[in-house]
Formats: structure tokens, C-alpha cells, sequence
């Protein structure tokens, strides 16, 4: 097209201006350009020429659509991005020259990796087993516990051959809520009155069940925080809040950044530090969420710390969520103080309608495959809400009446938690002693099942990446997993948290002898 | 003259034709970009849900940011008109901010006539003997017809088959590979089909519910959306647009079709929902259809394939009462078009309901069936959010692998819905109701226009209304299905007994009288 022009726009402009003929030859179009359109035609032409190229390239790319390849889909698509990939599929608005289109939320799961899903992972694919794998990795990466699997075991044999038919589904209403039955709601309420001191009384009208503590936090985050709000959570954390309150709710969470010189304890300052530098970027705090005992340091807040953290939301206005799914694994001299004794005890001054309590049975009873979890809330509008949730994870009627029998078994309940402690105690006391003798300092803790070790003497360089190095050595060299701080977003480099439950007294030697020879390598090394 | 052509300092020089077609052509590229960013903005962000009602919202600090840090208590001095102080979320007095999804959420499922339907039956349940007077429930897809088979089984073979092999500690969170593969062995039993199913392409999760859930957040993102035949089932407004937040684009199928899918009205609503400005991810089927009871047949099955391949859109196969297609027609599986269809299959997922087929629905067990890698990455990932109880599975894994059990069991529950389906459509013919035929599915497609004091939506609501709280039964209004006559209503039955039966048949046969004397 260009060409055919040339020959008459040359002879036109040739004419009125004499000095550089030769140059204005080359601009496209000139004859129109320089006639009376000017600046409008000049611009408008190309454009116009690009958009119908453009409008080519579509009709022809979707005829091609009939016949897609079988590459993998293209990720996201609705932001052509400008300097990206293969030729043309840029500039189509939909962008599916290949395969169909996924979520961007979908590529995300699938993209995050993080170190301690990683270890999970590995450590799955290759346990160790005394037998048939001595040289598997050991698992220390999980919060489980095995110390007291046997009674549970115990238990359940002697309640399947007593005869009583526990599982008996006559009785089983056609419509079941999906917020669990009121038996294991008020089997619930006396178990956490148990575990939570003594001192307070549960409400079974304030309680929603869920298939396990995780999709407790989801739901809560669903409830309380829009797309794009965040919490603020005290670091070091557990490293599943990234994805129970990340993924699918959206909710943004801001760390609040504790220090090994106050032994990882929650500062006020920090906090409002960390608040306001949020707000100053425009981003709405809804919430604080905060775990007691901690996870993975395992100290607890202290009661003055609850009112303070109290006193904060209220301040603010936002919502209080205190995660104590480890209320009842203490084994230290610290005690527990659970949140619903405060606003026992308290409970004029207080508003009620802004603190969530999560628990579960995972930890404390060791019954993690069960999934039973609990949001137990004062705010009539977030139960209401997180009732509609369930649908989505709700429990199986078979798991249910399984657990209200256990728990109703009270002297069962009260046998294992002593039991239980006791091992917890001891094998906590035995492995930070043995860690100790390697130079390993602990940090204090009282709950939880985890040490939460001080490794940055065998770090190098002082960073996250040496901190990760040294995780690999652990996984390569000694086959344990444990948890690189860096994935429970620790601001200081070079700690570890180890799972202590998932060994009993006579594997401790085994996993100290694992741990020596990464010790070994490193202190060779430097 | 020079200076009227753009840019013509740069044209003149060196590049020349280059230069002079490529600049302009950037700019108007940027410009196009710049625009579909903006417009991108504007719908994207968390579709507003509809305005809460004032008590419980409240909508951010006004003050700008940074001043709370030097004067944290100086909002309520500040001289603030009454409506300001109320939108503070500094008032002391206030209750903190509860999420406008969640408003949302819980507002929809009051107002809905099938959630209230459902409390009322649930509060105030009929029972032969101790509330003759109660509500009875006919609006539950569930079906207990077997029940008994299932709990006559868990009796004899004791409670230790829940304990299994102990209890392990640590499992995976998208299902036991044993239970995977005792339902790769189950479901062509179930269909009475040999058809491969490979375990690695399976995630159990708690409920088809979470299933479609799941699915729903790795297909699409917010505010995007799916195409779904209407009428459709009253739990997918639920289960697809409250937490993952996608909207439903209806496909209208009418009583002169029979219900069928055709798909002309696939691609009328495709288009107009392209011209809205909606991105359409995919297509929901339901195979045997809720609430009509219709089955797909192998040529629909193939144009819809092809529809989604022209549209590079996800097919969800909804197959959750795949066990209960009886009847003269063939139910067709997605999986067994996919068999032989090599090409394209990653758009496809399917949805099973264990608990549905086993008729054990409190037992809450679905399956998610799907050839795409990456989606079955996110959604082992997202099973941890609705996982399965390591009790249940190990439950289950007993259950289907008495092979003699699980035979007896299927032909058993299969003649009781055949005879039950029978019993109800005739009882209802000789009220003067029919019901669209239908070929699988725990309920009939009933059609009470005649019935109606008003034919609308709302004659439809009033009928609703005196059937639940006059004849007390919970029925379930054809406009919760977003069908779009009005008149039709599904009655579930498969939780009756054959006694309860000719209780609901009397209580209708008085609401049918009532009218018919108005009139």
C-alpha cells in the first residue's frame, strides 16, 4: 500500500519545498499527512492500520483456537504484559493460544514452595522407619504427636470391641448441621473447660466445628477481613497462617517482629509500630492473630500481654483472633492463661464481639487425621456466617459420634493428659539437654511440641540464604527435616524449630547423632 | 508544513518509515492497555458486595493516614458531624468490622426460600409418632433409601473397621491412596460401566460441596464466570458465588424442550455475556441434571466438548447422582467421551459424591475428578482446607472393599429409588400434578401451575408458603432453581419412608382442594 503511494506523494511534495526531498520520501503516507489532515490524519492512519492488524491476528489466532496444542496453559492472561513470551499471544485480550486458562489464585497454590512444605514433602516420600528404612529422613518438621498414640489406640480398640455401638447412625437425623452436633459440642465445651484451666465455662451456642483448625483460621479470615485487608501477626509464625489466611481469603498479613533478646516475646511497641507503618500505606488492619502457646517458639502470653492485646484491638478497632490449639500441650513452668478467662473475668469492660478463639484436637489429643476444629466466637454475625461456611468443610458424621464418645470418656481424657505430659516433659527436657551438649541453645519455652533452636553459630553466611544452606545439609547429610526459620518469616537468621513429639526417649540419641554430624561438617568447614 | 506531521524530528532522521509507523502504533498500544487496566480496576476489585446494613459496617478511618501515631486518642476531639462519628471505626461504642462478604453471605441465606425451608423442617421435623404435626423434609437431595444397608453392615462388622490398620499420624490431606482406589473400583460398579479411573487423578474432600468449591477457585478468579443450565440446583448459588465469588450466567432450558440443554441457548448466553463484559471460565453440567432429573446424552455430551474447545472455556461435570440413572436411557459419563477423545482433555473436570452413591449423606465424602495437572496441584494443595477424617476414610476403605456387599448393595438401591420414584409420580398424577419424566436424580420435577393463585414468581412464593406452613412440607420453588417459568417444584423423596408417602399426598391433596374451591 505504502508503495503505490510513493510515486504520488513524491510528485506532490516535491513542489513546495525544495530542501530535502530525498528525506520526506521516507514518512509514510506523507501525502496525505501533509495535505490537510496534519497531525490528526497522520497519527490516525498508523493507528488505525495497527488495530485492524491487530483485529487480523485475533480472528486468525481464534480459528486456531479450534485446534490447540496440547502445551501447558499460559498463566495469567488478563494483564497482556508487554515484554513476554512467544510472539503474538500478547496481544490478544484473551490470550489462550494454548491450553485452557486457570485462576490466577490456581497458579499461585501451585508456584508456592516454600521451604517448609518442601521438607514435608521430601520427608514423606523417603521416612525413616527403624526397620525397613533406617536410612530415611526423620520427620521433625511436623507438630504431631506420637508420645501417647498408644492410649489413644488403647482407647479406641476397647470402645470397638466393648460391644456398645458407638457408631450406631440410627439415631441420625436426615439434615445434619453442618456446624457439627450438639453431643460434640457440649462433649467439646467440657473437654476445653478441661484443658483450659478449670476456670471457664464454654458456651455450645458460640461454638462452630470445622474439619480441622485450618480451615477454622480460613474461615474466621473469610469472616472478618475483606480482599486485600490484612492481619497483623507477631513473628516468628506458623508457617500455614501463609496459606490459611493468604490464599483463598485474600487477607494480607503484616509480620510484627519479636527479637531473640526478648525471647521472642510480643512487644507493644513493635505492634504499633507495625500498625500504623500499615496504615501509612493504605492498607486496612482488620485483626490480630496470635498463637498461645507461640508457634513454633512455644512460650505464652502472659496474662498483662492479653490485656494488653485487649486493650489494642480496642483501641483500634479490630478483632482479636488467638489461635490455642496447644492450650492443652503444656509441659513447662509457665502457665497458660486462655483468652476466655479473661473475658470471664472480665466481662463488663470488655467487648466480647471482637475476640475468636481457635482450637482443635489435632494437637492437644494428638488426633490430627480427625480434623475437628473449632471457631468459638462472641460475635453473633460471625458465627452466623461461618455456620453458612461449614458447607465447606464440615465433619463426617462417623468422626463425630467417634470423638463425643472419646470425649466423654473423662477419666480417659484426664489419664492421658497426665500421661502426656509427663512423656512431653521428659522428652522435651531429655533432647534440649543433648542439644545443649552440642552447643545448641533453645530458646525458653513452655508449650507446644517444638524446640526452637539457636543454630546461627553454624551459619555462613548470616543470612537467610546460609540459614537455608544449612537446612539442606539437614536434609541431605543428617536426613532430618526441621523447620528453617526463614519459612516461619523470623526476622533473625539462624533458627530452627524442631519437633520433639514425634520421638520417643529411645530415638533421641539417633537424631542428636544426626544433628552432630552437620555440626561436624560445618564447624570442619569454617 | 514540517511541523504538523508527529514526531517528524525523529521521522526525518535516520529511522524514517520505521520510526514513523512504530511510535505511533506504541502509543496507541499503550493507550489500548492503559484502558483495559482501568477497566480492569474498576470491576475487579472484591465486586462490592451490596451495602450492608449500617449496624455492622463500617467503612475505613477517614482521617488520613500516619496522624493515629501521633495522636492516637485524638479522633473523638476532632468537631465531627453525627454520621462521621458513626462511620469511625475509633468509636469506642462500636462493634469491630465484620467483612462485607460475610454480611453478604449471611443475609442471602436468610432471605433465600430454600435455606429458610430447610431451618423450618430442620427445627420442627416431622416424626410419625412423637410430631405428627411437624414439618416434613422434601427439599433435601439426599437420599437414606439404603441406609439401613450401610448401618447393618458397620453393626455386623463391628466398630473396629473404622480403626483400620491404627491410626497413623501423619496423612495425606487429599484423600488415602487405598480409599482412592477402592473408588476407581466403585464408580464403574455404580455406573454399571467398565471405565478406567486412574486414583492419581483423584482429591477427596469432604463433601462434593468443597468439591465444586475448590474447583470454583482454580478456575476462575473473582468476579468471573461460569454458564450453568437453569433450573439448577438451589445449592450452587451457595456453593459456587459466596466464598469464591463467581458469578452464575443462566442458561434457560423450558418445560417445551423438556428442560434439555440446547446448544443454541449455550451460545446466546455465552455471547451475551461476552457483550456485558463478563469473562466466562467454563460450564457447569449436571449429569443427571438437578432438579429435572434429566441425563445428557452421548451427542449433547460431544457439543458441549466442542462448545468449550471453540470457547477455550473448563467443563465442570457435576455427577453426583451418577448411581442413581435408571430407566430406559444410557447414563454417559464424561470420563467415557474423554476415552475417546485424546486431544484437549485438561479443560475437563468431573464431580462425584461418595456419600450420595453409598447413601450415607451425612458421611460427607466427595470426589474430585480432574485431567488437568495444574488444577489437581492446587486443589491437593487446597484440600486442607476440607479434608476427609482419617476415621471416615478408613471407614469407607472397609465398606468398599466387601465386594459382595457393595453388588448387593447397589441392585438394592437401585429397586428401592425405582420404586420409590414410581410410587411418588403416580401418587402425584392422581392429584393432578405431573411431573416432567425423568431418569435419574433422588427427586421429580413437579408441575403445580395449576396451583397457583398468580402465575408469576410470586404465585409461585405464596404456594411455597402454604405448603410449608400449612400442609407443612418443605418443597423446594422452581424460582430457588432459577427456573424461568414459574409453577414448577422439586420434591425430593428419596428420604421418605413409603408410610410418609401417603401422609405428604393427603397434606398436598388439601392445599390442591383449598384452591380449587377459590377458584
Amino acid at each position: 500500500m505504502t508503495r503505490t503511494r510513493e510515486p504520488e506523494s513524491k510528485s506532490k511534495t516535491s513542489s513546495p519545498s525544495s530542501s530535502s526531498t530525498g528525506m520526506k520520501l521516507i514518512v509514510p503516507l506523507q501525502g496525505v499527512v501533509q495535505g490537510r489532515g496534519g497531525i490528526l490524519l497522520g497519527s490516525l492512519i498508523p493507528c488505525a492500520l495497527f488495530y485492524f492488524f491487530q483485529l487480523y491476528l485475533k480472528k486468525r489466532r481464534r480459528s486456531n483456537d479450534k485446534h490447540p496444542s496440547s502445551n501447558p496453559p499460559s498463566p495469567s492472561s488478563s494483564f497482556p504484559e508487554l515484554p513476554r513470551t512467544p510472539s503474538r499471544s500478547n496481544l490478544s485480550s484473551r490470550g489462550s493460544l494454548t491450553g485452557v486458562r486457570l485462576s490466577r489464585l490456581a497458579t499461585t497454590i501451585s508456584d508456592d514452595d516454600s521451604a517448609y512444605y518442601v521438607g514435608l514433602n521430601r520427608a514423606s516420600r523417603d521416612p525413616y522407619h527403624k526397620l525397613t528404612n533406617p536410612d530415611g529422613i526423620i520427620q521433625l518438621g511436623l507438630s504431631d504427636n506420637t508420645l501417647s498414640l498408644d492410649l489413644i489406640g488403647d482407647w479406641m480398640r476397647k470402645w470397638g470391641s466393648g460391644g456398645d455401638d458407638g457408631l450406631s447412625i440410627n439415631g441420625i437425623a436426615t439434615y445434619q448441621a453442618f456446624d457439627g452436633v450438639d453431643e460434640l459440642k457440649l462433649a467439646l465445651s467440657d473437654f476445653m473447660h478441661q484443658v483450659m484451666g478449670g476456670s471457664v465455662h464454654f458456651d455450645t451456642s458460640n461454638m462452630v466445628l470445622t474439619a480441622g483448625a485450618t480451615p477454622a483460621i480460613e474461615i474466621l479470615s473469610f469472616c472478618l477481613a475483606d480482599h486485600g485487608n490484612a492481619f497483623l501477626v507477631p513473628t516468628p509464625y506458623y508457617p500455614g497462617f501463609d496459606r490459611d489466611v493468604r490464599w483463598r481469603p485474600g487477607v494480607d498479613l503484616i509480620p510484627v517482629h519479636c527479637r531473640s533478646a526478648d525471647n521472642f516475646n510480643l512487644s507493644m511497641t513493635a505492634l504499633e509500630q507495625a500498625y500504623s507503618q500499615a496504615r501509612k500505606r493504605g492498607v486496612k488492619v482488620r485483626g490480630i492473630l496470635v498463637s498461645n502457646p507461640s508457634n513454633p517458639v512455644g512460650n505464652m502470653l502472659t496474662q498483662d500481654m492479653l490485656y494488653n492485646l485487649i486493650d489494642f484491638a480496642e483501641d483500634k478497632n479490630i478483632h482479636l483472633i488467638v489461635d490455642e490449639v496447644f492450650a492443652g500441650s503444656t509441659y513447662g513452668s509457665e502457665k497458660f492463661v486462655s483468652i476466655a478467662e479473661i473475658l470471664e473475668s472480665d466481662s463488663e469492660y470488655i467487648d466480647k464481639r471482637r475476640i475468636h478463639i481457635i482450637y482443635g484436637l489435632s494437637k492437644d489429643l494428638a488426633l490430627a487425621g480427625f480434623r475437628v476444629g473449632v471457631i468459638y466466637s462472641f460475635n453473633k454475625n460471625v458465627l452466623a456466617t461461618a455456620r453458612k461456611l461449614c458447607r465447606f468443610s464440615s465433619i463426617s458424621a462417623p468422626t463425630q459420634r467417634l470423638v463425643t464418645s472419646m470425649l466423654s470418656d473423662k477419666k480417659f481424657i484426664q489419664d492421658y493428659f497426665e500421661t502426656n505430659r509427663n512423656r512431653m516433659r521428659q522428652v522435651h527436657h531429655e533432647f534440649v539437654d543433648a542439644l545443649s551438649k552440642l552447643g545448641i541453645k533453645c530458646a525458653k519455652s513452655s508449650g507446644g511440641m517444638f524446640c526452637w533452636a539457636d543454630m546461627s553459630g553454624l551459619i555462613k553466611p548470616y543470612s537467610e540464604k546460609g540459614e537455608l544452606e544449612l537446612w539442606e545439609k539437614f536434609m541431605s547429610i543428617a536426613k532430618i527435616n526441621i523447620t528453617p526459620g526463614s519459612a516461619c518469616h523470623c526476622i533473625e537468621p539462624g533458627w530452627f524449630r524442631i519437633c520433639f513429639t514425634t520421638m520417643s526417649l529411645e530415638e533421641i540419641p539417633l537424631v542428636i547423632e544426626r544433628i552432630r554430624r552437620v555440626v561436624e561438617v560445618c564447624k570442619s568447614s569454617s | 508544513m514540517r511541523v504538523i506531521v508527529p514526531l517528524q524530528g525523529v521521522v526525518q532522521g535516520k529511522g524514517g518509515l520505521f520510526w514513523g509507523s512504530v511510535i505511533p502504533c506504541a502509543l496507541f498500544y499503550f493507550f489500548q492497555l492503559y484502558f483495559k487496566n482501568r477497566r480492569h480496576h474498576h470491576r475487579s476489585p472484591p465486586p462490592p458486595p451490596p451495602p450492608p446494613p449500617p449496624p455492622p459496617h463500617h467503612s475505613p478511618d477517614p482521617e488520613p493516614p500516619g496522624s493515629g501515631k501521633l495522636h492516637p486518642h485524638h479522633v473523638q476531639v476532632l468537631p465531627r458531624s453525627l454520621s462521621r462519628i458513626l462511620l469511625s471505626p475509633r468509636s469506642p461504642a462500636g462493634p469491630a468490622y465484620v467483612s462485607g462478604r460475610a454480611t453478604s453471605v449471611a443475609r442471602i441465606s436468610a432471605d433465600s426460600p430454600y435455606y429458610v425451608g430447610l431451618r423450618k423442617a430442620a427445627e420442627d421435623p416431622y416424626h410419625e409418632v412423637h410430631n405428627p404435626h411437624g414439618v416434613i423434609q422434601l427439599g433435601l437431595a439426599h437420599n437414606t433409601l439404603s441406609q439401613d444397608l450401610v448401618h447393618d453392615w458397620i453393626h455386623q462388622n463391628g466398630t473396629t473397621a473404622i480403626l483400620g490398620r491404627g491410626i497413623a499420624p501423619y496423612q495425606p490431606l487429599d484423600g488415602f491412596m487405598e480409599l482412592k482406589l477402592a473408588v476407581a473400583g466403585f464408580m464403574p460398579q455404580v455406573m454399571e460401566k467398565s471405565i478406567f479411573f486412574s486414583p492419581s487423578q483423584m482429591v477427596l474432600t469432604a463433601g462434593a460441596t468443597s468439591a465444586i468449591d475448590i474447583l470454583s477457585f482454580c478456575l476462575a478468579d473473582h468476579g468471573n464466570s461460569f454458564l450453568v443450565p437453569t433450573p439448577h440446583s438451589p445449592s450452587f448459588d451457595g456453593d459456587i458465588k459466596w466464598r469464591s465469588d463467581i458469578e452464575i450466567v443462566a442458561v434457560p432450558c423450558r418445560s417445551t424442550d423438556n428442560f434439555n440443554l440446547s446448544i443454541t441457548a449455550l451460545d446466546r448466553a455465552f455471547n451475551q455475556a461476552k457483550k456485558r463484559g463478563q469473562k466466562v471460565r467454563g460450564i457447569i453440567i449436571t449429569n443427571p441434571s438437578n432438579p429435572v432429573g434429566k441425563l445428557l446424552d452421548r451427542e449433547t455430551l460431544l457439543d458441549i466438548v466442542d462448545f468449550a474447545r471453540e470457547k477455550n472455556i473448563h467443563i465442570v461435570s457435576n455427577e453426583t447422582f451418577a448411581g442413581s440413572a435408571c430407566g430406559s436411557k444410557e447414563f454417559v459419563s464424561m470420563v467415557e467421551i474423554l476415552e475417546a477423545e485424546e486431544l484437549d482433555r485438561d479443560r475437563v473436570h468431573i464431580i462425584y459424591s461418595l456419600s450420595n452413591e453409598l447413601s450415607v449423606p451425612d458421611f460427607k465424602v466427595g470426589v474430585l475428578y480432574s485431567y488437568n495437572e495444574n488444577v489437581l496441584v492446587a486443589a491437593r494443595r487446597m484440600a486442607k482446607f476440607s479434608a476427609l477424617s482419617a476415621p471416615t476414610q478408613q471407614l469407607l476403605i472397609s465398606i468398599l472393599s466387601d465386594t459382595r456387599f457393595v453388588q448387593k448393595f447397589i441392585e438394592i438401591n437401585r429397586l428401592r429409588l425405582r420404586r420409590m420414584y414410581n410410587t411418588f409420580v403416580a401418587e402425584l398424577k392422581q392429584l393432578g400434578i405431573e411431573c416432567t419424566s425423568s431418569s435419574g436424580g433422588f427427586y421429580c420435577w413437579a408441575n403445580m401451575s395449576k396451583l397457583l393463585r398468580s402465575y408469576g414468581e410470586k404465585g409461585e412464593l405464596e404456594l411455597w408458603d402454604r405448603l410449608l406452613n400449612v400442609a407443612k412440607i418443605n418443597v423446594t420453588p422452581g424460582s430457588s432453581c432459577h427456573c424461568i417459568e414459574p409453577g414448577w417444584f422439586r420434591f425430593c423423596f428419596t428420604t421418605l419412608s413409603e408410610k410418609d408417602v401417603s401422609v405428604v399426598m393427603e397434606r398436598i391433596r388439601r392445599i390442591s382442594a383449598a384452591t380449587k374451591s377459590e377458584s
